[in-house]
C-alpha cells in the first residue's frame, strides 16, 4: 500500500512533496522518493493520491 | 550631434571595463506605444516611481536597468498546452526554461553575485518554471532572505493566478510590487483548449470546470492587486486559431479591473521541445500577425512591445542574457553584497536620463513638426543607454522604431544572428540578417562596413552609421526631418 516515484521521469518540482499528507516524500540524492512506511496512498484524507493528481509527468507517481 | 558617452569605467574594472554606460546597456524602446515608455504627462507621479527602474514595466527604463529570474519554485498547480517542464537547456531562450533550479539559499548567492558585478541590476524575478505563488514557501524564503542582503532591489513575481489570492496580502507586505499574471482567456471554453488540467484545493480538475475556476481565481487575484495599488502586466500567449481574436475581449477585462500593461506574446511551439501544441503542430503567430493583433489592442490596457520572452534564469538587460556567467559552479561559496557599484551607476543614469528625455522630446517634436506624411521604419542596434552603439556586425537584434507625424514610437524587435565574428562578416549570416530586416527603411549603428553596407542597399535597406552614439530619438528626428525635406539638417550618408 504505497506509491512510488518513476525517477527517470521525474521533472524534480517537489509539488509532490509538500502536498503530500503524510511527509512521505523526500528529496534524496538525486530524486525524489517515497518512503513507503510513511506512504498511506491518501486513504481517509483525499479521494486521491495528493503525488499523482498533482504530478505534471503522467504516470510517473504510480502505485508501487 | 555626437552625444558624450559616459563612462562607467571608473565603475567597475572587471565585465565593464571596456563599456560605456551607453554601451553596459542593451535593448530599446521608445515614445509611447509601448507600455510605459517616459513618463508620460498622465500617469501619475507616484507610478512613474515604481516603474521608473523596472526594464520589464517601463521601456524606457529597459535602457538602463536590468532584471535577474532564479528559479527557486519549480513546483506548478496547472498544466498549460505550451508547456514541457522536463524540458531544460541553455540554449533555448524562451519562458519557463532553465539550467539549474535553485534553493532560497543559493539563490540569495547568485543575487549577491550578480549585484556585486553586474550594476544595472535593478529587479529579482521568480518567473518559473513553476508557478510563485503555487511553490509559495520557497518564493516567501528568498525574498525574504534577498531583501535582508540588498533592501533596494524591487522583488517580481510571475503567476499563472491561481493560488495569486492567497498571497496577496503576503506579496503586499514584502513590497512586492510588480506582478505578472498569465491570462490567457477570459471565456473558459477557450480554456479548455489550453489548459488540460489544474490541481486545486487538493484535487485535479480538467475540462470546463478548470478552466472555470482558473479564469474566477485569475481575476480575482487581479481585482485584489490593484485594490492595493500592487502594479500588474497581463502577459496573454497569443494561439493562432486558439484565443488570438479572444485576445481582444481578454485586453478588455484586464483593462477594466486595472491591469497596468498587457503583454501579447507569440506562442513558441516546436515538435522538439515535446510541448501538446508542439506536437500536435499547433504554429505560432508570425511577426505581421502579432503586430496586427497589437495595433487592434492600442487604446485598450497598455501595451508592451518590448518583451524578449526571456528565460527563467535570465540575467542581465532585456536584450542579453548573462546567465550562463552566473551558474553556480562559478558564484563562491561566501559573498557578500558590494552597494558601490549599483549605487554609482544609479548616479550616472539619473542624469543621463534627464538628458536623454530632453532629446527626445526634442526629436519627437521636430518629426511631429516635420508634418510631411511619410512614415519611416528605422532598425536600431543598440547595446542600450536610449543610443545607437552598436555595431552591425556585432548587433544580435535590431530595436525597430516607427517615425510617423505621430512622432517616434517603438514597435518591437527582430531578433537576427551575429553577423561578424572573430573580424569576419559570414555572407550566408548577411542572408538571414537582410531577410530579418525586411520592411525597414534604414538601419541605424555605430559603424558598418561598406560590403554590408552595399548589399544591405541591393535588397533596398539603407545603412548608416552617421548618427554613431546619438540617442536613438536624436537620430531618428534628424533623417526623418532630411527625408521630408526639412532644411539645415544632417542628410543620410
Amino acid at each position: 500500500m504505497a506509491f512510488k516515484i518513476i525517477a527517470s521521469q521525474c521533472t524534480q518540482c517537489g509539488a509532490c512533496e509538500f502536498e503530500c499528507p503524510s511527509g512521505a516524500i523526500k528529496f534524496k540524492g538525486e530524486s525524489y522518493v517515497v518512503e513507503p512506511q510513511k506512504c498511506t496512498e491518501c486513504e481517509g484524507a483525499f479521494d486521491t493520491q495528493q503525488c499523482a493528481s498533482v504530478c505534471p509527468v503522467p504516470k510517473t507517481c504510480v502505485p508501487a | 550631434m555626437s552625444a558624450p558617452v559616459i563612462s562607467v569605467e571608473s565603475l567597475t574594472d572587471t565585465r565593464l571595463s571596456d563599456q560605456s554606460l551607453a554601451s553596459a546597456n542593451s535593448g530599446g524602446c521608445a515614445s509611447t506605444s509601448c507600455g510605459s515608455s517616459r513618463r508620460p504627462d498622465d500617469l501619475d507621479p507616484a507610478v512613474w516611481d515604481k516603474i521608473k527602474d523596472h526594464p520589464c514595466f517601463s521601456e524606457e527604463a529597459h535602457h538602463y536597468f536590468a532584471r535577474m529570474h532564479v528559479a527557486v519554485a519549480p513546483a506548478c498547480n496547472v498544466q498549460c498546452n505550451y508547456c514541457n517542464r522536463k524540458y531544460d537547456c541553455a540554449n533555448e531562450s524562451r519562458p519557463g526554461v532553465v539550467s539549474e533550479k535553485l534553493t532560497p539559499d543559493q539563490a540569495v548567492r547568485k543575487v549577491i553575485a550578480v549585484a556585486n558585478e553586474v550594476p544595472q541590476l535593478s529587479v529579482l524575478g521568480i518567473a518559473g518554471p513553476g508557478d510563485a505563488c503555487y511553490d509559495w514557501e520557497k518564493t516567501k524564503a528568498t525574498f525574504e532572505r534577498v531583501v535582508r542582503e540588498i533592501p533596494d532591489v524591487k522583488l517580481c513575481v510571475s503567476t499563472n493566478g491561481l493560488a495569486l489570492p492567497d498571497h496577496v496580502a503576503e506579496l503586499a507586505g514584502m513590497n512586492v510590487d510588480h506582478v505578472t499574471i498569465t491570462i490567457n482567456m477570459v471565456d473558459p471554453e477557450v480554456g479548455t483548449k489550453i489548459y488540460p488540467w489544474i490541481f486545486y484545493n487538493r484535487r485535479r480538475y480538467v475540462g470546463i470546470e478548470a478552466a472555470r475556476i482558473l479564469h474566477e481565481r485569475q481575476m480575482l487575484g487581479l481585482e485584489m492587486l490593484s485594490a492595493r495599488g500592487i502594479l500588474t502586466k497581463i502577459n496573454s500567449v497569443m494561439i493562432p486559431g486558439v484565443n488570438d481574436q479572444h485576445l481582444i475581449e481578454v485586453n478588455k477585462w484586464v483593462k477594466q479591473r486595472g491591469a497596468f500593461l498587457h503583454n501579447v506574446m507569440p506562442l513558441i511551439s516546436d515538435p522538439a521541445h515535446g510541448t501538446y501544441y508542439g506536437l500536435t503542430g499547433q504554429r505560432g503567430p508570425n511577426a505581421i500577425e502579432m503586430k496586427a493583433l497589437q495595433d487592434r489592442l492600442q487604446g485598450g490596457a497598455k501595451l508592451m512591445r518590448h518583451c524578449r520572452q526571456c528565460r527563467a534564469d535570465a540575467v542581465g538587460l532585456l536584450g542579453e542574457d548573462r546567465g550562463q556567467e552566473f551558474t553556480l559552479d562559478q558564484i563562491p561559496g561566501e559573498l557578500t553584497y558590494d552597494a558601490s557599484k549599483r549605487e554609482a551607476y544609479r548616479a550616472l543614469v539619473a542624469e543621463d536620463r534627464r538628458d536623454h528625455l530632453a532629446a527626445r522630446s526634442e526629436a519627437i517634436g521636430m518629426v511631429k513638426t516635420a508634418s510631411s506624411g511619410k512614415s519611416l521604419l528605422v532598425a536600431v542596434a543598440t547595446k542600450g543607454g536610449g543610443r545607437v552603439n552598436e555595431h552591425f556586425g556585432h548587433a544580435k537584434e535590431f530595436q525597430v522604431y516607427e517615425a510617423s507625424p505621430m512622432g517616434i514610437s517603438f514597435v518591437g524587435h527582430r531578433k537576427v544572428e551575429q553577423y561578424c565574428l572573430g573580424g569576419w562578416g559570414e555572407n550566408a549570416t548577411l542572408e538571414g540578417v537582410i531577410a530579418a530586416l525586411e520592411g525597414i527603411d534604414i538601419v541605424l549603428c555605430a559603424k558598418i562596413g561598406n560590403c554590408p553596407k552595399d548589399q544591405l542597399a541591393d535588397a533596398g535597406i539603407r545603412a548608416t552609421d552617421a548618427y554613431g552614439y546619438d540617442y536613438i530619438e536624436t537620430a531618428i528626428g534628424a533623417i526623418y526631418a532630411a527625408e521630408s525635406g526639412v532644411p539645415a539638417l544632417a542628410a543620410i550618408a
